[in-house]
């Protein structure tokens, strides 16, 4: 800076006086975001992906034009959170979009091709020349919810890894074996304990692991495998499959995306195909979710809106109560022990509430002397999420709003008291419009945060306390977590479904949101 | 007459501040008694859930102990504060960057802007993590630096979340700063990136403060992207790790949880406290103007 001091510059717009130190930190910034793109190109270029290339190219080349250009200003403070915000945020969003069309979820994972695959290796038999291997069941990261590997010890001693997506060789190195070749761990993997693969064991008994050629790896018991041969096989002439025990043939329907028989026999294989406003008509047509759907709905904004409103009031309060014109004696000290609920772990605080309202050695009914199964029924279990999530977000609107109190001016409160307003109404038509203008945003981005608040349902009353006859609908499940219930659990996952649902929620929420900043002068003060 | 005036003082007292003060103490025990009951589970010798009372019956570091010896709370809690302090501090950056844009310039798309990124938010994000999910299988294979099991990978998802409310509140703050002051100064010749620098992050370092801590708690709880992204013991979070903990063996396991509960809340504790001073003045937001 000061290069040009004193100098008044000919040039009216940017650009003037940029000093050696500010030129020399541009100049390392491009350099470090050549170097990544490089750096990010090279395994491209070597999988030969030219449409990823393309996109790496072009997203330096936009980079370079930015920051490079003097025009377009705004673009160089606005271009890093958006290409993340675009890469990691919106891509998703548009991705589950146009899953929200398709019957993607399991049994219609992949394309057609590796539905043949599955299809073929599930169907192997033991034949006199199978080869035979030691098994290890494992998991890819979490033995309960991670996905099924059987780690392989072949006669010869080679090691694999094999899924539903095929076989892969593994570094003898990665691999610990017991003396008879067994593998007991392998890097990357979770050998699962025998309990574990009780829980699974529908799983372990059903993954066939294809690899190729008519051919597949079942498990025979827990420790060991064989590679079989297919007996049905697909004819590309018929577009079908052939079972040549039955000798029953399944065709191909397209639009399900399944091989059915004659006699409307599916095969549990599919492949993912469109299935255009199905998903969404589900709400209507599907007797479970639509009979639920809008109690369901009802208490979910309740509880939005509950939680919304008692965090807002509590906080509230509290800041005014310590809004005082002489501070209050320990007013730091209250603010920090106030605080400390904020401080506190969120997800370990929910389990604790929720061990608190146990009915038997919880510590709300033992302090109290009661005997209320406060999450067995259907109000008490409402009323405590409202206050176990109060208790968790109400610090937060306390400092939120002890901020906003402070840019309100005092004197305003102070001149409609002198007009003969009492303290009420100088707090309620003064001080609190200034500072709604100020908390809308926040208090949107809470009802919005708490519209979808999984953990609050989840860890605490997971839904329940669920009438018996409706038991896929409890009566504090939110909408998400219905549905992570009806898509991820019982009949296995159902991404395509799952994904309308939440496409659902976003639009309830995006428009109840959109209404009420418009409603507020929020967008107005977006000048 | 020396005795009316302290009773008078001591009525005025009563009246403007002791009920004050009440209200102030009935709101801190419901504030503060969970977490005494963390505390006296923490340390207690017996460290199992049916045994914990609300206040200590005994006191031990059995807990502590336990929670270092079988499990890897060190890499644990150093991965956390790590990822949430790096992801806290280039989410203030970026975030800050995108602020004084949508305060100080007028462009096309700004306001599209600007509400975008608060909608953006509010998509369920369970689903999203389907897809980030398939799209970081794929980053693996190319790019095993910042795929799974990398604290990379885990915070270039969490900086696309950069831009959100936070920003609403910064452009809030910054708008509060009075232009003639980055304009005098490009007047004197300055770029506006000195503007930015010299002028203005000087002058909104409360609501930068406030906004670090806020980032900094969030990715400390942060529990859903991280389960999907951190699958190797010794890489996961303390959420990631506690949660296991508790969801295997429940009783047992209460005591070393809220040990590991309450050393978790100490590097939020101290950046709150070391921030306090920011912290009134950061969270005014700037759209209030008298």
């Amino acid at each position: 800076m000061g290069a040009s001091e004193g100098a008044p510059t000919p040039r009216a717009n940017d650009g003037p006086a940029v000093s050696a130190a500010g030129l020399a930190l541009k100049a390392c910034a491009l350099g470090l975001a050549a170097s990544l793109g490089v750096w990010a190109a090279v395994p491209l270029f070597d999988a030969a992906n030219w449409v990823g290339l393309g996109i790496v190219a072009a997203v330096t080349a936009l980079i370079f034009y930015a920051y490079l250009s003097p025009r377009h200003v705004p673009l160089k403070y606005l271009l890093p959170g958006t290409l993340l915000l675009v890469a990691f945020q919106i891509l998703p969003v548009l991705y589950t979009v146009s899953t929200s069309v398709t019957n993607f979820g399991d049994g219609h994972r992949g394309d057609k091709e590796q539905a043949i695959a599955a299809i073929e290796a599930y169907s192997v038999v033991r034949a006199p020349d199978s080869t035979d291997y030691a098994l290890t069941v494992a998991a890819d990261g979490d033995p309960a919810t991670g996905g099924l590997v059987f780690l392989l010890t072949a006669p010869d001693g080679a090691v694999y890894a094999g899924d539903a997506e095929g076989l892969t060789g593994l570094a003898p190195g990665d691999v610990t074996a017991d003396p008879s070749g067994r593998i007991t761990g392998a890097d990357g993997y979770t050998v699962l304990t025998t309990g574990q693969i009780n829980d699974r064991g529908g799983e372990v008994a059903d993954l066939a692991v294809p690899t190729g050629d008519g051919s597949g790896i079942r498990s025979s018991g827990l420790s060991a495998a064989y590679e079989g041969t297919a007996t049905r096989t697909y004819q590309e002439d018929c577009d079908c499959v052939v079972d040549s025990a039955t000798g029953v043939e399944y065709a191909a329907d397209e639009e399900a995306g399944l091989f059915v028989s004659a006699d409307g026999e599916a095969l549990l294989q599919g492949w993912q195909v469109g299935v255009g406003a199905d998903n969404f008509l589900r709400f209507l047509t599907d007797r479970t979710v639509a009979s639920s759907f809008f109690s369901i709905l009802t208490w979910n904004i309740g509880f939005a809106a509950g939680t919304t409103f008692l965090v807002f009031t509590l906080g509230l309060a509290l800041a005014l109560l310590m809004h005082t014109r002489k501070p209050l004696r320990g007013q730091s000290l209250y603010r920090i022990l106030l605080v400390l609920p904020y401080a506190m772990p969120s997800f370990a605080m929910l389990l604790l509430w929720r061990d608190m309202f146990n009915v038997d050695f919880g510590l709300i009914n033992r302090m109290l002397g009661l005997d209320v199964d406060w999450l067995g029924g259907t109000w008490t279990a409402r009323g405590s999420i409202l206050l176990v999530n109060t208790w968790l977000g109400f610090p937060y609107m306390f400092l939120v709003a002890t901020g906003a109190l402070q840019a309100v001016p005092r004197e305003l409160g102070q001149a409609a008291r002198i007009d003969g307003a009492s303290a009420w109404q100088a707090f309620r038509d003064v001080t609190l419009p200034l500072l709604m203008v100020a908390m809308t945003p926040i208090l949107i981005s809470t009802f919005a945060f708490n519209f979808n608040n999984f953990n609050a349902v989840w860890l605490t009353t997971a839904g329940g306390p669920f009438s018996p006859d409706n038991p896929l609908a409890g009566s504090t499940d939110l909408l998400i977590t219905y549905t992570f219930r009806l898509a991820f659990g019982g009949q296995g996952a159902q991404y395509g479904f799952a994904s309308a649902v939440s496409v659902f929620i976003f639009l309830i929420v995006a428009i109840l949101s959109l209404v009420s900043l418009r409603q507020s002068r929020a967008l107005e003060e977006v000048r | 007459m020396a005795a009316t005036t302290t009773s008078r003082r001591a009525t005025r007292w009563l009246r403007e501040s002791a009920w004050r003060h009440l209200l102030l103490w009935l709101a801190l025990v419901f504030a503060l008694f969970p977490i005494l009951f963390v505390v006296s589970a923490a340390f207690n010798p017996l460290g199992t859930l049916s045994s914990s009372r609300l206040v200590p019956t005994g006191a031990g570091l059995d807990n502590a102990r336990r929670l270092f010896q079988e499990t890897p709370f060190g890499s644990w809690y150093v991965n956390s504060v790590v990822i949430a302090l790096t992801n806290a501090a280039v989410t203030v950056f970026l975030s800050a960057l995108a602020a004084y844009a949508f305060s100080r310039f007028r462009f096309t798309g700004r306001r599209v802007g600007l509400v975008g990124i608060l909608l953006i938010q509010m998509f369920p994000q369970f689903l999203a993590i389907v897809a980030i999910y398939l799209m970081f299988t794929t980053v693996t294979d190319y790019w095993p630096t910042v795929g799974f099991d990398t604290r990379w990978g885990l915070m270039l998802v969490y900086l696309g979340g950069a831009l959100s409310v936070n920003t609403w509140m910064m452009k809030g703050f910054f708008d509060t700063v009075p232009v003639e002051l980055d304009e005098s100064a490009k007047v004197d010749g300055a770029t506006h990136a000195q503007a930015f620098f010299r002028i203005m992050l000087p002058l909104v370092t409360p609501v930068l403060a406030i906004v670090g801590l806020l980032v900094f708690i969030s990715t400390v709880n942060e529990f859903l992207i991280a389960s999907v992204f951190l699958r190797d013991p010794e890489s996961k979070t303390v959420a990631l790790g506690l949660y296991g903990l508790i969801s295997g063996e429940r009783n047992a396991n209460f005591g070393i949880f809220a040990m590991g509960t309450l050393l978790i809340a100490l590097p939020t504790m101290a950046v709150f406290w070391f921030l306090q001073r920011f912290i009134v003045e950061g969270l005014t937001s700037g759209s209030v103007k008298g």
